[in-house]
């Protein structure tokens, strides 16, 4: 069972070490974590996705709780929530193949954001389903390189976490 | 930071200065080339500074002082192997809750990272084994990060907290000004309890007819123990405690069932295992108490109270949790219990109490028994402090010596350090100047830390060490005999050293005990002696630990002496194939 837990955490060095070691430390599998400043610039918000059952999240959450740097630990898996992720993928591309990658990319409300002879970068943002599904089709062209943020995600309405 | 008490100091002299507005008056330590500034400033102040003579013994030294006065202990080191030597003195702390706080010199800031001469990356060592951890970057942040780091290591779930300082900002010069409080938004321990879940506890109390108290090392922390006596009294539950608890219920309380789990008396385990509710306080249902989880308790509901909410339902499933102090909890949960009848289950308790005492059988009559050593320490040092390294002579300390109050009992549960007690004990006596402290220690464990005995010297620390001396690692020795076929691999010791000559050879006071009667005369000397003393007390070699839970059975599977005779010492290297000879000779 995946969970979608958003950790508001001091934004200091160090903190995201903390975080990370208390993962491999305490045996818990983290399948993504994103990181980046809020509105206010001296709290980070980690989005972090965890598998495991309920015992293991409880833990998860507790063991965080405990550490000084991080404020609070909010489940918002069960929340309607907007979720997000960035991915970029180098896609092989010659004259021949460009016009079909431009098509699935329009479909997929994707961008080109670097073009060149032998080679294409699509910008896709949406979530964990489409960004494969996107992958999935590219892949047939040859995908050079790809690279994923992790998901961000952010209750909807105007509840905060 | 806008006040008018500002005063213009550097860096070690402000920290010298936080020290004192935390009210410390006595720190272990070691100089060293990255934490000198810092010494530069002590030689000046009165501070009372205790030279130690490895670091790791200033870590356990100020976890001796913590556990014996519940003040917070402190430990100063230098850089790199200075820094590393304290880790095993912190991770003992860590496993324990103790409340230290380690100081460490570092490279200065424009060499870190750089592999510089003595640096250690400390912070980031040491960050699974302490509560939180500091490496200073800037001399004006200092006396904020002191304050938060005592504060820290004192509150909710005590722990050690470590603060790195490299060598420029022990020298940069700052405006001191000491902050009166902490705000940290992501500590914020709880304390009281929930009132609703206390009075549902005090009705699982109510309705329960075999209810037992299983209380740990939480409830000494908490200065609880006065509040369990009670608790236990009013409603006639009868009291087990961790290793760690021992001391928060006098040993000889009609209601003490002495300690639980893999080396608890038998009619602890065998009460926890029928009981119908465990009232757990300050305790965390540790592997070496529940033995195999899946047969612990079976019938049992469970009231669990710890300050830390991550201990509720780690390893046992809880029913009532009450996160908060215990003192607290208690007390208010005594408000709400009345007197309940458990006559029949005391009758019962009892009942296993005189079929099954905790007892040794002596070999003969001119061997000293290791358990009697413990009898004789615990009638000629009623009021002692006493303290234990780690290994058989640690259990029987546990098992036979009468407690009478909190915080007389100061032994390594949770990380199981070897080479602890005897800088604990400096630790301890240091706090404690009143007490008799007195070290129960192995032959094994206490050449861990002998070196220490200069310390004790130095700084003229009369601590007692008893040494069970039984020429072998016997912990590990009692399960090669029991669980590896008698394969005494690398366990024997016997010889290794004159443990009198080396007292001796320190300044303090060796002695020896070689028959029982010499016991008590060697104990009362040394402690008498008022000086440093060692006295060596040569035990049966083969005894064992009884009664044993094998690691991962449930704690009413139990082994005990019967079947596993303890036999006389022979030679002790032919010792293995001489029994297995005899075992043939008689088979055929």
């Amino acid at each position: 069972m995946k969970h979608t837990l958003a950790v508001l955490v001091e934004n200091k060095s160090g903190v995201l070490s903390r975080v990370s070691a208390l993962f491999s430390r305490r045996g818990y599998n983290i399948d993504s974590l994103a990181v980046g400043v809020t509105e206010d610039p001296e709290i980070s918000r980690m989005t972090i996705v965890v598998h495991g059952d309920d015992h293991v999240l409880e833990q998860v959450t507790k063991q965080l709780n405990k550490l000084v740097d991080v404020i609070k630990v909010s489940d918002i898996g069960g929340d309607e929530t907007v979720e997000r992720e960035l991915a970029l993928i180098k896609v092989a591309a010659d004259a021949s193949t460009r016009s079909e990658i431009i098509q699935i990319v329009d479909i997929f409300r994707a961008r080109i954001v670097d073009v060149a002879p032998k080679s294409m970068t699509v910008e896709v943002t949406g979530d964990e389903a489409k960004i494969e599904a996107i992958e999935k089709l590219l892949r047939q062209f040859g995908i050079k390189e790809m690279a994923r943020t992790g998901k961000i995600a952010l209750v909807r309405g105007p509840k905060k976490v | 930071m806008t006040t008018g008490s500002t005063e213009k100091v550097n860096g070690a002299r402000a920290l010298i200065k936080c020290l004192e507005e935390e009210g410390v008056d006595t720190i272990f330590g070691y100089p060293g080339g990255q934490i000198i500034p810092f010494y530069n400033e002590l030689y000046d102040s009165n501070l009372r500074h205790i030279l130690v003579r490895h670091e790791q013994a200033a870590a356990h030294a100020a976890d001796g002082y913590a556990r014996a006065t519940g003040k917070t202990g402190v430990c100063v080191s230098t850089s790199g192997p200075g820094a590393t030597n304290l880790v095993t003195g912190i991770a003992t702390a860590y496993m324990d809750s103790v409340p230290i706080v380690a100081l460490t010199g570092q490279v200065p800031t424009f060499l870190i990272g750089n592999d510089a001469f003595q640096e250690a990356d400390i912070t980031g060592i040491t960050q699974p084994i302490t509560k939180h951890n500091y490496l200073v970057q800037d001399a004006n942040e200092l006396p904020r990060i002191v304050k938060e780091a005592f504060h820290i290591a004192s509150t909710g779930r005590p722990g050690p907290v470590l603060i790195d300082l490299p060598k420029d900002v022990q020298n940069a010069e700052i405006d001191f000004y000491y902050p009166d409080k902490v705000e940290l938004r992501g500590y914020k321990p709880t304390y009281k309890g929930n009132t609703q879940q206390i009075k549902r506890a005090a009705e699982e109390i109510a309705n329960s007819c075999m209810p037992i108290i299983y209380a740990g090392g939480g409830v000494i922390s908490s200065n609880a123990s006065a509040e369990l006596v009670e608790l236990a009294e009013t409603i006639s539950a009868p009291v087990t405690t961790t290793l760690l608890g021992i001391g928060s219920i006098p040993t000889e309380h009609p209601l003490y069932v002495g300690m639980l789990g893999m080396h608890g008396s038998k009619y602890a385990n065998y009460a926890v295992q029928e009981s119908d509710l465990i009232i757990a306080v300050g305790a965390r249902f540790d592997d070496r108490v529940t033995g195999k989880l899946e047969s612990f308790a079976p019938n049992a509901r469970v009231i669990h109270i710890d300050v830390d909410p991550a201990e509720i339902s780690k390893n046992v499933k809880v029913h009532i949790p009450i996160v908060g102090d215990a003192k607290q909890i208690l007390k208010s949960l005594n408000k709400y219990i009345r007197c309940c009848n458990s006559g029949a289950w005391l009758e019962k308790i009892d009942h296993w109490k005189k079929e099954y005492p905790l007892s040794y059988s002596q070999v003969s009559p001119d061997v000293i028994m290791p358990q009697f050593v413990i009898e004789q320490i615990s009638e000629a040092c009623r009021d002692a402090i006493i303290v234990t390294e780690v290994g058989q002579h640690q259990m029987w300390a546990a098992q036979f010596f009468k407690y009478k109050k909190p915080r007389t009992f100061i032994t390594s549960g949770g990380l199981g350090t070897m080479g602890y007690g005897f800088p604990a004990a400096i630790g301890a006596k240091v706090g404690r100047p009143d007490k008799t402290v007195i070290n129960i220690a192995g032959d094994g464990s206490f050449q861990m830390n002998s070196q220490e005995l200069a310390t004790a010297v130095q700084n003229d620390i009369p601590v007692v060490s008893v040494i069970l001396n039984n020429g072998y690692l016997g912990m590990v020795r009692q399960w090669q005999e029991l669980f590896y076929d008698r394969r005494y691999s690398h366990t024997f010791i016997k010889g290794s050293v004159d443990f009198v000559k080396l007292a001796e050879a320190y300044g303090a006071l060796g002695l020896r005990a070689e028959k029982p009667s010499e016991v008590r005369p060697a104990i009362e000397e040394a402690v008498n002696s008022g000086r440093p003393a060692v006295v060596e007390v040569i035990v049966e070699c083969e005894a064992n630990v009884y009664p044993m839970v094998p690691a991962g059975a449930a704690i009413n599977e139990i082994l005990d002496p019967e079947g596993h005779a303890d036999t006389p010492c022979a030679m002790p290297d032919l010792r293995a194939a001489t029994a297995d000879r005899v075992l043939d000779l008689e088979e055929h």
